[in-house]
């Protein structure tokens, strides 16, 4: 058998974005020792690629915000599926970890008067966006990596965790390899922390880095943890749509956030003809009152009482907008539509948006200061994610905790721009909290169970010792026709069921695939373990999707096109029994009254 | 989800590259053909490479859209991004050459080992702000800070500098990613810690003599030798060696 080394620790975080570094110096700040995992190097995990902002009721640029006001625009966005007291904390402490993270060096764009500015994101009422220029996640990622290196933290970069080890019911350790030679490594913690974001990798067109491939979803599952609401997928309405090889990369929602237009072949403003009929009232009436709204925020001017534009509506809206107009025909040349921002000075737009300036220039020769980019909705985030209890972010795992995208009932049925960095430095701060709180309860280390180790690394080296079996990236390929075609933006019955059906015979396939070449470096391997994550998560997609017999936030049956009032109270939930998925309805907690009493209240949207 | 492109611009041709393979010291290079697609970048062609023809070639990416930084190599002899860098930037019948950085040990294949950039960022004093600071912070005060906070930590610089990769003096001086990383923390309105001595004695920065490579290779534009180093150089001659400053600090220290 092959040798391991051996790591203790009190706590091991998987995952180093946003939510993995902010538990981390939470964990070592609270005098645990700790061992923070990830399969990149340290500071390009893929909250680097979060561009528009961080959401935190402030009230910097707009006095009348506060944190009711964007709980409730969460749970709007979220299509009240969101757990309640997540929404809550989220709305609460979100401020104070953007002055934390000031503290700790992070250098935001002001306002003239010297403080945090902010800016307008689809479905928040007022500005609440903190940001830098367009590279906030850049800012969040480095001011965290900043930190951490000095809170004695000992780093394990390019190391991927292929399981979760477990003493009786609770958590032992993980097992896994450094990416650089192929050696395996055993860490013993008291308590785990998954960090790993999200599972976009599964998907064909897709904002997210290799790194997505639903990792802490199917740790987390394989230990018996449930995955909830994992029918609600986003997809960003605006991605780059040409040339091939670029398809899907974000165009941040700050083109919009600044007064970008939305058009389609014919130069009309289609997202004026999408409005959802209850919310039509908190947007612009025309094309008028949107040019006020745009000249306002040109001048700088803090409050505005103009409505904003369309193209600021949520983006399960926005991209089923796009979709609806290039199946209609009235797409731009290489199936999107177009995105223009070239009507305001060109400074200006370099200055607000200087990464997408580049982005377009360098990759599709296009100048955004003189003419219209071509966007189309990408697979961006998942909504669905690991149960966690809200106030501590432990799972039903005793001992596992998650936090950031990976975890799920934060965001409901459709985030919030905006409301994803804010979330990894809330609930990464809280599982930091949680985890220290469990591990200060443990005097010593779990046992390890040494046959299962042994199990764990003949896992691993089967790819490598088969002399047939199918090319992991052939697999990759058929995953995604699998969920394009099943799991997509537009749902229904018979696609969803064959795209199951054809999971299944893939889940077979995986389990029989080969590589070449042997542990150093070699990335055909490390897909060979990405495939079978990955086949989890489409399955609790696909069956989730099933489930739900009607179309709400980010899930769209064409079947079943209506809201249905009666589904409001339960989450999908699937968790592993043997081999098999699960899956059972299970009811929303209940909201307290007062916070009932926010949902209720109406304010006119002025951002 | 969007319907293809068109089919004049789905014409194809061949591209003939060279990629190292191997490890260590000991890979030598490999040809391979690569049908280039419109728009295609140097990335897209090493991932066709790995989907069609040798699955277990290494390379380090993450992103894909220029923001983490982690795909650099050297693309005939630049230092580069592969991720932006296009296909349609070499003629056609160019043969194109991709090989790892060469400051730093080579893994395997494309991938090198660069934590000892990683070990330099400890050894810089971290972000102290005033105790008394009211966080007002003037948006004009900040702009250079910015200005060197947009580095994606690719090591481009790193490895174009003639300190660190001819002369190999990874012992005497950090590179200039870190004299920007302490730029941006001295440049910093709030911060009251001072790093001069340290920049002096153990960052090496009068090792820098100024030729700029590195600021040419930088993706995000930032002028690391005008802003950054050049300013700080400036500062540990007044400290170190005017006289006149000298004098009146040995006058004035209490």
């Amino acid at each position: 058998m092959s040798n391991y080394e051996t790591i203790e620790t009190d706590i091991l975080v998987i995952g180093a974005g946003g939510a993995g570094l902010r538990a981390a110096v939470e964990a070592s700040a609270k005098g645990m020792k700790v061992a923070l995992v990830t399969k990149s190097l340290l500071g390009k995990a893929h909250t680097v690629m979060a561009e528009g902002g961080i959401a935190a009721a402030m009230a910097t640029v707009d006095s009348r915000d506060g944190w009711q006001t964007h709980f409730r625009d969460t749970m709007i966005g979220g299509k009240y599926l969101n757990n309640w007291r997540m929404a809550q904390l989220h709305a609460m402490e979100a401020p104070e970890c953007v002055v934390e993270l000031e503290k700790w060096g992070a250098v935001f764009d002001r306002t003239k008067d010297g403080k945090i500015l902010q800016r307008a994101f689809g479905g928040h009422t007022y500005k609440r966006l903190c940001h830098v220029g367009d590279r906030t996640g850049l800012e969040l990622i480095r001011t965290l990596q900043d930190k951490g290196v000095h809170s004695g933290i000992d780093v394990y970069m390019e190391c991927t965790i292929s399981r979760i080890l477990k003493d009786g019911d609770k958590v032992s350790g993980a097992f896994g390899y450094f990416r650089e030679d192929g050696r395996y490594v055993l860490f013993r913690a008291k308590a785990i922390i998954l960090a790993t974001g999200g599972v976009g990798r599964a998907f064909p067109v897709t904002s997210n880095s290799w790194e997505y491939t639903a990792d802490g979803h199917s740790l987390a599952y394989d230990s018996g943890a449930d995955l909830i609401d994992m029918e609600f997928v986003q997809f960003h309405p605006t991605g780059m749509v040409w040339p091939p090889g670029v398809r899907g990369i974000l165009v941040t929602e700050a083109v919009r956030g600044e007064g970008g237009k939305l058009t389609n072949s014919e130069g009309k403003r289609f997202m004026f003809d999408y409005l959802p009929p209850q919310l039509r009232q908190d947007y612009a009436a025309d094309e008028k009152e949107s040019e006020n709204w745009v000249n306002d925020t040109l001048s700088g001017k803090l409050k505005t009482d103009y409505r904003r534009p369309p193209e600021l509506s949520t983006r399960d809206n926005v991209a089923r907008a796009i979709y609806t107009e290039v199946k209609a025909g009235r797409g731009s040349p290489h199936g999107g539509v177009f995105l223009d921002i070239s009507y305001q000075p060109g400074d200006r737009v370099k200055k607000k948006l200087p990464s997408m300036y580049h982005q377009f220039k360098d990759l599709a020769d296009v100048d955004i200061t003189k003419g219209p980019m071509e966007v189309g909705p990408t697979m961006h985030y998942i909504m669905g994610g690991i149960r966690v209890d809200a106030d501590t972010a432990e799972s039903k795992v005793p001992g596992l905790f998650a936090a950031g995208e990976c975890s799920g009932g934060m965001h409901g049925a459709n985030r919030l721009g905006g409301n994803s960095l804010s979330d990894l430095i809330v609930f990464g701060r809280r599982a930091g909290r949680g985890a220290v709180a469990y591990a200060s309860n443990i005097s010593e280390l779990s046992k390890i169970s040494e046959a299962e180790i042994k199990e764990a690394i003949a896992e691993l080296e089967e790819p490598m010792t088969r002399d047939k079996g199918a090319n992991p990236y052939d697999l990759q390929k058929r995953m995604h026709e699998i969920t394009h075609s099943g799991f997509g933006i537009f749902r229904e019955e018979a696609d969803i069921k064959k795209g199951l059906e054809d999971l299944e015979k893939l889940k077979e396939e995986i389990k029989t695939v080969r590589c070449g070449g042997g542990r150093r470096y070699n990335p055909g391997w490390h897909l060979c373990r990405d495939l079978r994550n990955m086949a989890i998560a489409a399955e609790a997609i696909g069956r989730s999707a099933l489930s739900r017999k009607e179309s709400r936030g980010a899930h769209s049956r064409l079947d079943y096109p209506e809201t249905d009032e009666s589904l409001s109270h339960e989450n999908s939930s699937v968790w592993k029994e043997g081999d098999k998925m699960q899956l059972a309805k299970t009811a929303l907690p209940e909201m307290p009254a007062e916070l009932k009493e926010i949902l209720k209240k109406k304010e006119v949207a002025h951002a | 989800m969007h319907s293809g492109t068109t089919t004049s611009e789905a014409k194809v041709r061949n591209a003939k590259m060279k990629v190292y393979r191997g490890e260590g010291k000991d890979g030598s290079f490999k040809s391979y053909t690569v049908p280039v697609e419109a728009g295609m970048v140097v990335l897209d062609a090493i991932h066709y490479i790995q989907r069609e023809i040798d699955p277990d070639l290494a390379v380090r990416w993450n992103c894909k859209a220029a923001k983490c930084g982690s795909c650099s190599a050297e693309v005939n002899g630049r230092p580069s991004l592969m991720c932006k860098t296009r296909m349609e930037g070499f003629a056609e019948d160019q043969e194109i050459e991709v090989q790892p950085l060469q400051t730093f040990p080579i893994i395997r294949d494309l991938v090198c080992d660069v934590s000892w950039n990683f070990e330099q960022n400890k050894r810089i004093k971290p972000f102290t702000p005033k105790p008394d600071a009211d966080w007002t912070i003037y948006q004009e005060d900040i702009e250079r800070v910015q200005e060197f906070r947009k580095c994606i930590e690719c090591f481009l610089c790193q490895n174009v500098c003639h300190i660190l990769r001819e002369n190999d003096r990874k012992d005497a001086f950090v590179g200039p990613r870190f004299m920007i990383r302490v730029a941006g923390l001295e440049m910093h309105p709030l911060d009251s810690a001072d790093r001069l001595e340290w920049l002096h004695e153990e960052g090496g920065v009068g090792m820098c003599n100024i030729t700029k490579c590195c600021t040419e290779v930088c993706p995000e534009d930032i002028h690391i030798t005008d802003n950054g180093i050049i300013p700080m150089k400036e500062r540990i001659v007044d400290e170190y060696y005017d006289p006149v400053a000298k004098f009146l600090k040995r006058v004035f220290r209490r």
